[in-house]
């Protein structure tokens, strides 16, 4: 009998306070499986964010680091350069770091800080129940728009990957989606990557995963799959902005 | 190739994301149960069907699924 399948050393047995269905939950497994595999669990450190996966600290294995909201960027930036050996992250979600910490992480980004950012766009504020994010789509509802997001009122949804992808020292900049089983085997891939930018020392490394939160969109999680995947991606594509290969 | 799908129970939210993504369709919500959190768990009744390709596993956001090839 051979394992094909079991639960990553980077995750922790404390189960998660998400809601059913929610896809951070595969987000989190993602990046701690490319830790296990990249050998780099007693090296990471993560940096935890305000928003729903604010006690990320208790699910990763690895040593984490809790920032206030949107500072995320400016806490790994501290600890990057303290210890330059280590594999840190910052994981956030789209009010933490297109909102509150826009500003944070065009910083990081321009000053080519060595970490990598896992970007979870769930297009919401998921923890706070539900207000419009930056990220939140033309027409789609949320408690501080009721009638769904007014392109006149709130302006357009923010495209952070392609927004990134102009600053010169972001060297890895990727969307991709964990709607269906081919998708979360290509945003593996793309986690694994920046990780191994980071440990390059080529630069900073952001992976964008479109994610679902179902409670606050008011849909099953089978429902909020689908909903991402055509609304989402129509709006958000799923591809590499900027890869190593590119930068000289 | 024959398959293995063991589920840690009382760590199923009963999502049912799972159910969504076999390719021969035989992960279902075990109706007669309630686990811990009060769900209905996910399960597998023929488990002679199971191709172990860990489609399951992988769709899983609570790491409820383990998955052996025989
Ligand atoms: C300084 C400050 N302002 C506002 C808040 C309230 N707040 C908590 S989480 C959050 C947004 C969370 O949304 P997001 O980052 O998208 O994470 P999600 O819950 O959707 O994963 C806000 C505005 C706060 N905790 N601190
Ligand atoms: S509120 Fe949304 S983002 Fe937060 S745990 Fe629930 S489904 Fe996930
Ligand atoms: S491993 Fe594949 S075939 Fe077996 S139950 Fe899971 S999804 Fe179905
Ligand atoms: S995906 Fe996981 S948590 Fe959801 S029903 Fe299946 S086994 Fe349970
Ligand atoms: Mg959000």
């Amino acid at each position: 009998m051979a394992i094909v399948f079991q639960k990553t050393k980077g995750l922790t047995e404390k189960q998660t306070h998400y809601c059913p269905g929610c896809t951070h939950g595969i987000i989190h497994r993602l990046v701690a499986e490319s830790l296990e595999e990249l050998g780099l669990l007693d090296k990471a450190i993560g940096v935890a964010p305000v928003g729903c996966s604010v006690f990320a600290y208790d699910y990763f294995s690895c040593d984490m680091q809790e920032a206030s909201h949107g500072r995320a960027p400016a806490c790994a930036t501290g600890i990057k350069r303290v210890h330059p050996d280590s594999a840190v992250f910052t994981y956030q979600g789209d009010g933490d770091l297109a909102s509150i910490g826009a500003a944070e992480i065009v910083h990081a980004a321009m000053r080519g800080e060595k970490f990598t950012t896992i970007f979870v766009n769930n297009a919401i504020y998921g923890m706070t129940g539900g207000q419009m994010a930056p990220t939140t789509l033309i027409g789609q509802k949320a408690t501080t728009a009721p009638l769904g997001r007014d392109e006149n009122h709130a302006g357009m949804p923010l495209r952070v990957s392609e927004m990134l992808a102009t600053i010169p020292k972001a060297v890895f900049v990727e969307r991709v989606s964990v709607h269906d089983v081919p998708n979360i085997m290509k945003a593996k891939k793309a986690i694994k990557k920046a990780f191994e930018i980071q440990m390059k020392g080529l630069g900073f490394g952001i992976v964008e995963v479109l994610s679902t939160c179902s409670t606050n969109w008011g849909k099953t999680p089978v429902e909020a799959l689908k909903w991402l995947k055509e609304n989402m991606i129509p709006y958000y594509p799923i591809q590499n902005f900027r890869n190593p290969e590119e930068v000289k | 190739m024959a398959g293995k799908v063991t589920f840690d129970e009382n760590r199923c939210k009963g999502c049912e994301l799972c159910t969504t993504v076999c390719p021969v369709k035989i992960v279902i919500m075990d109706k007669d149960k309630i686990n811990i959190k009060g769900y209905h768990p996910a399960t597998v009744k023929e488990m002679d069907k199971c191709i172990a390709c860990g489609s399951c596993a992988r769709m899983c956001p609570d790491v409820v699924i383990t998955v052996e090839k025989l």
